[in-house]
């Protein structure tokens, strides 16, 4: 038992051999780019017109490491990250699981010479590929309103695809315990929701009661807003670092629990 | 002898306390046709998995080709196999070509060479008016046959085919027959699990009866028949047939007699006077044939309906 424990366990073995499986993915895809990046942006534009433009007269300004700034504009620069965050999230989460139970793609994958750590390691990539792509058209659309034209949105786009991959590492945990697509409610509504209103997307997090802080600040979607929103404004975010290891931590860990759990499913 | 192209031995599966394959041994030759066959949860799909790597053995050895052992050499192994699984797994957003190229990819192989395999594949298949659809377009004949053009994508070495024809209709059957016995005319060698004897007897050089996960005969159709049954069979039904099983006189002519249903099979080494024994009860209606596999598979796994079929 704790022989077969070990294998569950054992370091990722990896090689290029997701690449084939990458390209699959981006090769359904591309047949369905165009609705699918309607989907994709269609949403997140909602709640910036509605709480940007509607909200954002009510408030008027927040202020922002020590500056004030329009409310549109600290909305947009949080809100990207959630984009990032569901668009890898929904990728990882659904559209994974159809491969795997649904279409059976997985099974066709592995009876050829494609270890399943490259096959996870593949969806993972791709899930995080979504996410930036979600995110590029977003960014094009908040170019074009003006909301921001910091040049330093171009460090922006890297790290939010560094948050597309935490939150496709994530999900692929939750994929692997997954029975059916009614599992996946769950992790909306005990993570990601909680996450999305406690990460300082809609308002300052100063605004949290201590004890709830305590925990807000270390949240992943917390971390992937410290690190995008100054960039928005043309600075440099404070501890890039410890925001950055913020996420490289959550994803590692992630991915290798996630790996774990799809071993064990999958192993007959 | 020649190196077999794989070698399995003393295989052992266990889930809980549920023993599904038990020291199971058997091996295949170049250019044969390796048939398994055995009622359902025998272990044919399992045994298959574990020589995938998709399911780890609890005991035993499997051994392929130039001495690689499953799982260690898994990639290398892969590389050289083709693969057609019980359930279909083709892409269903991707047209037949597509199937291909994208599965080709998967063995590292460079699109050219995919794209110059395509149209032979497809013709192969008798698909190549098809190219462009997708798999929800196609019957299931069709799609069983695409499948197997996939598993030929690498020009593999060997063939697992895990009940390549269950759920298609006769033509689809005889269709997929007849592309299977070209792959053996061209010196490729097979493993196959079926529940259809006619189609084991048809393809497979040699069989391996699989009943509880242990191997219960092996051999070739006729060498197998020949050993465990009697050459003929006369099976008579209609109302009262099973009563006939009790008559002393038929008794005396069949060397075996089973009751299955409404139907009595009398085995017999000679017919001619059970036939004619028969004529005092003209109302039963007697069908007289030579035994076949399908009398074996009965004889050695039960007429019973499993609980799980």
């Amino acid at each position: 038992m704790s022989q077969i424990q070990n294998q569950i366990w054992a370091p990722p073995r990896l090689s290029m051999r997701w690449w084939p499986v990458f390209r699959r993915n981006f090769l359904v895809w591309q047949k369905l780019a165009i609705p699918s990046l309607v989907g994709n942006i269609a949403e997140p534009l909602m709640w910036l017109v509605a709480f940007g433009y509607g909200l954002g007269a009510l408030v008027g300004q927040v202020e922002h490491g020590g500056e004030k700034v329009p409310y549109i504009l600290f909305l947009a620069s949080g809100s990207i990250c959630m984009s990032a965050m569901n668009a890898a999230t929904f990728e990882a989460l659904y559209s994974a699981f159809s491969r795997i139970h649904v279409q059976k793609t997985w099974d066709g994958i592995m009876n050829a010479p494609v270890r399943l750590d490259d096959v996870v390691l593949a969806e993972m990539l791709w899930a995080a590929f979504k996410a930036l792509f979600t995110v590029t058209a977003i960014l094009g659309v908040m170019l074009g309103l003006g909301i921001s034209h910091s040049p330093k949105l171009l460090v922006a786009w890297p790290v939010l695809l560094g948050v597309g991959i935490t939150f496709s590492c994530m999900a692929l945990i939750f994929n692997a315990l997954a029975k059916g697509y009614d599992f996946f409610t769950y992790y909306f509504t005990l993570f990601l929701t909680p996450m999305m209103f406690l990460s300082g997307i809609f308002f300052p997090r100063d605004q949290l009661p201590p004890f709830v802080r305590l925990v807000a600040d270390w949240l992943p979607l917390s971390a992937a807003v410290d690190l995008v929103r100054p960039l928005f404004m043309d600075r440099w975010p404070e501890h890039a670092l410890r925001h950055g290891l913020v996420l490289l931590v959550f994803s590692a860990a992630s991915f290798w629990v996630a790996l774990a759990l799809t071993r064990r499913r999958f192993r007959g | 002898m020649t190196t077999p192209l794989l070698s399995v031995k003393h295989l052992v599966k266990r889930y809980g306390d549920q023993t599904v394959v038990d020291d199971l041994s058997f091996h295949i030759e170049p250019g044969e046709c390796l048939g398994v066959i055995g009622p359902n949860g025998a272990g044919k799909t399992t045994t298959i998995r574990m020589c995938l790597g998709l399911a780890e053995p609890d005991g035993g050895d499997i051994a392929y080709f130039d001495d690689q052992r499953m799982p260690r050499d898994a990639l290398d192994i892969k590389a050289q196999l083709g693969v057609v699984a019980q359930m279909d797994t083709l892409d269903p957003d991707f047209t037949a070509a597509e199937n291909l190229l994208v599965f080709g990819r998967y063995f590292g192989l460079p699109d050219a060479v995919i794209r110059e395999r395509i149209p032979q594949l497809l013709e192969f298949a008798a698909l190549s008016h098809k190219g462009n659809a997708k798999p929800g377009q196609l019957s299931g004949g069709m799609k069983r046959r695409l499948s197997l053009a996939r598993a030929l994508i690498n020009q593999p070495r060997l063939l697992l085919l895990d009940e390549p024809t269950t759920g298609l209709d006769p033509q689809a059957r005889h269709l997929m027959w007849e592309r299977l016995q070209v792959l053996l005319q061209e010196g490729k060698s097979i493993l196959l699990t079926t529940h259809f004897m006619d189609e084991a007897e048809r393809l497979c050089d040699r069989l391996l009866v699989l009943d509880h996960g242990r191997k219960i005969a092996e051999g070739r159709p006729r060498d197998l028949i020949a050993q465990h049954l009697e050459p003929e069979v006369v099976e008579v039904f209609g109302q009262g047939a099973t009563a006939l099983a009790q008559e002393a006189a038929l008794r005396a002519l069949a060397v075996r007699i089973e009751v299955s249903g409404e139907t009595v099979f009398f085995y017999t080494e000679n017919s001619r006077t059970l036939l004619d024994a028969l004529q005092a009860w003209p109302q039963q209606r007697t069908l007289h044939r030579p035994s076949n596999l399908e009398d074996l598979f009965l004889k050695l796994t039960g007429r019973q309906i499993r609980e799980d079929a």
